[in-house]
């Protein structure tokens, strides 16, 4: 029932369990196809053009930093394509959900404390906000 | 570039490019008047800059949605001219700063920024946020309790604000914030009027009041060349920069001769030397422009900004200029470089610390770049200069064959002719220089004299594996295939 997967990835442990339950989503359809999405803002492509030479070495840390995740999917033998966009992740990872009708969006959860949630503001709570399709917020 | 492409990088995205001007120019005044300041100019000068820069560059860049205005880097090199000779010196200073990038841009020289390291650039903001923040010491010298509180204000309302709405830029909500409690409690905390002339008026076409002759020149031309090396390479980091966020290319040597245009209008107008910068860009995309409507819209609505609250830009306090540019410098310093200096090569983490120590010593960022590159280049060579020669006997001891891995050069061939044993007693030598590049003559010397050594002692010696590139040179210099070789010739 669910055919497009939208896989919200940084590469880190929240986002790697993620990706198990997208797999989940997956499992046993075969026209499941998922996009792994990686959201780069302002501050990260000042830092990374900063600590790289050139943009092959930018694209290549940023493909880098999503290695294990999309090694997992591969080896599930499911369809998939990786995806960078620019922009702030909550309303880029809307957008991109939005006008690619996507069925899910599954997304982790930072698991910040309340103080913590009111000064950065969760990436996650405003995607299941915003996005037309049912969104999966892993812990 | 057709039409089309024009037409696409003016009218492309009228409306974000519209409204991210207008966040763009709000956030620039404070900017453009605290560097002022830090120049140790009137705050016209910074504003008519901005103003100028940002207009034609908005027509002659090579990056689109990038936002060039005055800027600390700059402002920080002017401050011994502008003591030392005055404004006018500034004025003539910028013009041939401006004429320095446009044959620099002529000559395509923005390819040579790749021969600046990464660990320089990460150097130079950090030593540039430094002494940005540096430089706003000496407004707390002999301050009342008032102005504190208003710089930690200021510095709240400036972090704390974004979390609620983004819709106006924090800092100018601190500047009218603390503007109006400072007015209305009438606290008397030095204001932007004290520190110079604010006028009211547009900024007209001058030239510089300086003799002209060999003496001027002299004076300005190494800020100007400074100034000219600072603004291209963080006008060149910021395009990079706007490009990885855009998704897009530029034209990197247009960008270095629209600097250049920029500066040359902007001296003639009253307006100090600029550059691009990085913070107002990432506001810029953030807030939706990426075309070169947004550059212009932010220059124009600055300039009407001037002109129509010039009563109330001399009211607002040090104090908030100074959150600001504390702001300014936190969001500079690339604090991903602290966490992972452990990380880093060792040779690229001594290159880095080095390029800030520089910078915050000589209070000069161009001499910082210098001193990082030359250090980043000896580190090179000497990594380079690692030559592995690998030898083997064969043929019953007869034989031996010497292996050599490596570059060949002035710095490597010392180590290179040790590796040898010329003592041996075999029949015969083979170097086999596959896997070796010869660079220069120290390397065809370097081979003579091992071949020569060996040839002396009666051994037969053959060269084997060079490539083209080495056999040339090889062809040309070296005189051991030559008859009657000594190696005294070198």
């Amino acid at each position: 029932m669910f055919n497009k997967i939208l896989l919200a990835s940084d590469g880190s442990e929240h986002a790697i369990r993620a990706a198990e339950k997208a797999l989940l989503l997956a499992g046993n359809n075969p026209n499941a196809s998922i996009d792994i999405v990686y959201v780069v803002d302002g501050d990260k492509s000042k830092a990374d053009v900063l600590h790289n030479w050139n943009s092959i070495d930018i694209d290549q840390k940023r493909k880098e930093k999503l290695t294990f995740t999309e090694q997992k999917v591969k080896r599930a033998g499911v369809d998939y394509q990786i995806k960078v966009i620019h922009g702030e992740p909550g309303p880029s990872i809307v957008k991109y959900a939005n006008q690619n009708d996507f069925d899910v969006c599954v997304i982790g959860s930072r698991g910040l404390n309340s103080l913590q949630e009111m000064v950065l503001g969760s990436v996650s709570h405003k995607v299941a906000k915003r996005a037309n399709c049912p969104v999966l917020i892993v812990k | 570039m057709n039409l089309s492409t024009i037409k696409q990088s003016w009218f492309g995205n009228v409306r974000g490019d519209i409204l991210a001007g207008l966040v763009v120019a709000l956030a620039l005044i404070p900017e453009a008047i605290a560097f002022s300041i830090i120049a140790g100019v009137d705050p016209m000068v910074g504003l008519y800059a901005s103003f100028c820069i940002a207009v034609v560059i908005a027509f002659v860049g090579g990056r689109p949605g990038m936002i060039s205005a005055a800027t600390g880097a700059m402002a920080l090199l002017m401050v011994t001219l502008v003591a030392d000779h005055g404004l006018q010196y500034l004025l003539a200073a910028t013009i041939l700063t401006g004429i320095i990038q446009i044959v620099m841009g002529v000559f395509k020289l923005a390819r040579f920024m790749k021969f600046v390291p990464r660990s320089v650039m990460i150097g130079f903001v950090n030593a540039l946020a430094i002494l940005i923040f540096t430089s706003q010491l000496q407004h707390f010298a002999n301050e009342t309790w008032q102005m504190y509180a208003m710089v930690a204000g200021a510095l709240a309302i400036i972090y704390i604000l974004p979390r609620f709405t983004k819709v106006v830029p924090a800092p100018l909500v601190a500047i009218v914030v603390i503007s109006l409690i400072a007015v209305y409690t009438g606290s008397g905390v030095r204001t932007v009027g004290d520190m110079g002339e604010l006028t009211q008026a547009l900024p007209v076409f001058l030239l510089p009041e300086i003799p002209l002759n060999m003496e001027t020149l002299m004076i300005i031309l190494p800020y100007s060349l400074a100034l000219a090396v600072v603004g291209l390479l963080e006008s060149l980091l910021t395009a990079q920069i706007v490009d990885d966020m855009t998704d897009t290319d530029s034209d990197k040597n247009k960008e270095t001769r629209g600097q250049g245009i920029a500066n040359i209008v902007s001296g003639f107008f009253g307006g100090m030397a600029g550059c691009a910068m990085i913070g107002q860009s990432v506001i810029n995309v953030k807030s939706g422009g990426n075309g070169r409507l947004s550059t212009l819209t932010a220059g124009v609505f600055l300039m009407v900004l001037i002109l129509v609250f010039n009563d109330l830009l001399v009211q607002i306090p040090m104090a908030a200029l100074v959150g600001v540019m504390i702001m300014v410098s936190i969001g500079t310093f690339d604090w991903s470089s602290l966490k992972t200096l452990h990380l880093m090569p060792k040779t690229d983490a001594i290159v880095m610390v080095t390029t800030v120590a520089t910078v915050v010593f000589t209070h000069n960022l161009s001499i910082g770049v210098l001193v990082g590159v030359v250090l980043s280049a000896i580190f090179f060579a000497a990594k380079i200069s690692k030559v592995h020669v690998h030898s083997l006997m064969v043929e019953e001891g007869r034989k031996k064959i010497y292996v050599v891995t490596g570059q060949l050069f002035f710095a490597s061939v010392t180590e290179f002719i040790s590796e040898f044993d010329f003592k041996e007693d075999v029949d015969e030598v083979d170097i086999d220089l596959k896997a070796a590049h010869l660079w220069d003559d120290s390397a065809v010397g370097a081979i003579d004299k091992i071949v020569l050594k060996y040839k002396d002692n009666g051994t037969a010696v053959k060269v084997i594996g060079l490539n083209d590139e080495s056999s040339k040179l090889v062809e040309k210099r070296a005189v051991y295939d030559k008859s009657n070789a000594k190696a005294a010739n070198h």
